[in-house]
């Protein structure tokens, strides 16, 4: 499928991580692990460095720009990350990387709809907004 | 729509005012073409949220644009920063760290922003007029300056805020628009007990349950028996704006938006009517404490947003110069902290056991002592938000006065009616 390019940035293939509540990246991700800290998160504990993160929605402070500047900084990073709308209050922290001279990851927009039929698979991000949707090779081996 | 710039704004892009205000102008255009603005307006002023310390990186921003000779171009006020620079308060952030964030700090300043350090710039002297288009930072400080004062604010993010201060417009969306700040959903309060309704656990418990219902929706609550407090006002944005992503709420009768149900809705019908019931209240409560046990505290925090004089004013008479079992963190700005001081009330309370923390807040920087499983009381619905996440302390939460009695007996205590 076909996806809305929210920020252009590097191609990615990596499992997807699809977030089943809100999250506040401020004070709900470790800038320094990349780990959701938000206790009362259903995803709390996992890591979304390195994966397709799909946000169903974001909350809370205005500090988010500077925990994803400072992810992508430290190369934790999400590989991309797929919105069911534009936030301006996120997605600053990749106009600013960029502004600061480090690839970022792409940002892209798809209905949440969608998001369920990510769960355990690996996507494949194109430059073009291209999302491919293949199993995760980790299962791949017990099929 | 593609953006369209002005010649002004072309110009400022193509570095007529520098290197810095082009940067900062390219960052405002980037998000104007991301939020689908056809074009960027003027701003009257700013609210910076970007000069607390997250990483390295945010330093560098900052000090890429004072090496641009970058400059705000309208009056900007600073959130909080990470460091104390009263000394009223400590804490325990390593030297690199410490380092960094004071260069943060002073680029900040560098850039011609006003150090007011606070998270309540509106009881600090900076209140646009009704009306005005304005780009402010820090979640509570964006639902205040839109709801309560009429202001026009889109919920700027670290970056932006400061790249619209230097550019001196913003990205034409959202909040700007009068058509955008009808209220859509009416949250009916009218069938709760008026007893809660003029409690002072009422607007920070209302405003977590609001959060939480309606996202990034604007609603109306309708049915209050009493005229808020601006404290309480602020109370409800701040939890609300935790909870949610709340930027507007309007409240028939108090705010400048609604002086009725149907002023605020356009004069249309609502989408939706949320009939608020006591047991949506017990369980909004009940969510706001995470500690497992109850039995036991280490610290009790209030000031998120920053205290008032009146809320100095409540705390010193509920501690009524008793000696506290264990520290109560009173977070505040310069503009309270001056006044606290004047009058030797700052004293006073740290007589008691008080630490007055300012220019910052005990869960935005290191400052509660590193104890492993300890619980925080607050009565701050933002705090009981954001605690767990950011400083590892379990919450419990609780009114004023229940959080002082449990700072002066060491142990949580709750009053039989609350």
């Amino acid at each position: 499928m076909k996806a809305e390019i929210l920020v252009a940035g590097e191609p990615a293939e990596a499992p997807a991580l699809v977030l089943t509540a809100p999250i506040s990246f401020w004070g709900g991700v470790n800038p320094k692990s990349g780990r959701i800290a938000d206790v009362r998160h259903p995803q709390h504990g996992l890591s979304i460095s390195g994966k397709v993160l799909c946000l169903p929605g974001t909350i809370g402070s205005s500090s988010a720009a500077a925990v994803l500047l400072e992810l992508v900084t430290a190369g934790l990073a999400p590989a991309a990350i797929i919105l069911h709308e534009p936030d301006a209050i996120l997605l600053l922290g990749l106009i600013v990387a960029q502004e600061m001279g480090h690839p970022v990851p792409m940002a892209l927009r798809l209905d949440r709809g969608e998001f369920a039929g990510f769960a355990g698979h690996e996507l494949a991000i194109g430059c073009d907004g291209s999302v491919l949707i293949s199993p995760l090779a980790v299962e791949k081996g017990f099929s | 729509m593609a953006l369209e710039l002005s010649a002004q704004q072309q110009a400022i892009a193509d570095g007529a005012r520098g290197e810095g205000a082009a940067m900062a102008m390219r960052i405002v255009a980037a998000t104007a073409r991301l939020m689908g603005a056809p074009s960027l307006i003027p701003i009257a002023s700013a609210h910076i949220d970007g000069a607390l310390y997250h990483g390295d990186s945010g330093t560098h921003f900052a000090e890429k644009l004072v090496e641009g000779g970058a400059k705000v171009a309208v009056r900007a006020t600073l959130n909080v920063g990470s460091l104390d620079l009263t000394g009223c308060s400590k804490n325990r952030l390593p030297s690199h760290e410490r380092a960094m964030a004071r260069r943060m700090m002073d680029a900040y300043r560098e850039l011609g922003c006003e150090p007011s350090w606070t998270c309540a710039p509106y009881q600090a002297g900076h209140r646009p007029a009704l009306g005005s288009d304005v780009a402010w930072g820090e979640s509570n400080a964006v639902v205040f300056c839109n709801s309560v004062l009429g202001a026009r604010t889109n919920r700027y993010g670290d970056f932006l805020d400061i790249a619209c201060a230097i550019a001196g417009f913003a990205p034409y969306y959202g909040f700007h628009h009068p058509e955008n700040r009808r209220a859509t959903v009416v949250f009916d309060v009218s069938g709760l007990d008026p007893a809660f309704l003029g409690s002072e656990v009422a607007w920070p418990i209302l405003g977590s349950l609001y959060g939480r219902e309606l996202g990034d929706a604007v609603g109306v609550v309708a049915g209050i028996t009493a005229h808020p407090s601006e404290d309480a006002l602020k109370a409800f944005g701040a939890a609300s704006a935790s909870a949610g992503a709340v930027g507007l709420f309007h409240v028939a009768g108090v705010t400048p938006e609604a002086p009725d149900v149907a002023a605020a809705l356009h004069h249309q019908p609502p989408q939706a009517v949320i009939k608020v019931t006591a047991e949506m209240i017990a369980d909004s409560r009940r969510r706001l404490s995470t500690a497992m046990s109850m039995d036991r505290i280490a610290a009790v925090a209030i000031g998120s947003p920053h205290l008032s004089i009146a809320e100095f004013e409540r705390l010193e008479a509920l501690i009524a110069g008793r000696k506290l079992k264990v520290p109560l963190y009173a977070c505040t700005g310069r503009h309270a902290l001056t006044e606290l001081e004047r009058d030797g009330g700052r004293q006073r309370l740290e007589e008691s056991g008080v630490i007055v923390v300012a220019d910052t807040c005990v869960v935005v920087t290191p400052i509660l002592p590193d104890i492993a499983d300890a619980v925080l009381m607050t009565n701050s619905g933002k705090f009981a938000h954001y605690a767990p996440g950011n400083t590892g302390y379990g919450v419990i939460y609780g009114s004023m006065a229940e959080c002082v009695e449990s700072a002066v007996l060491g142990r949580p205590v709750f009053e039989a009616a609350a």
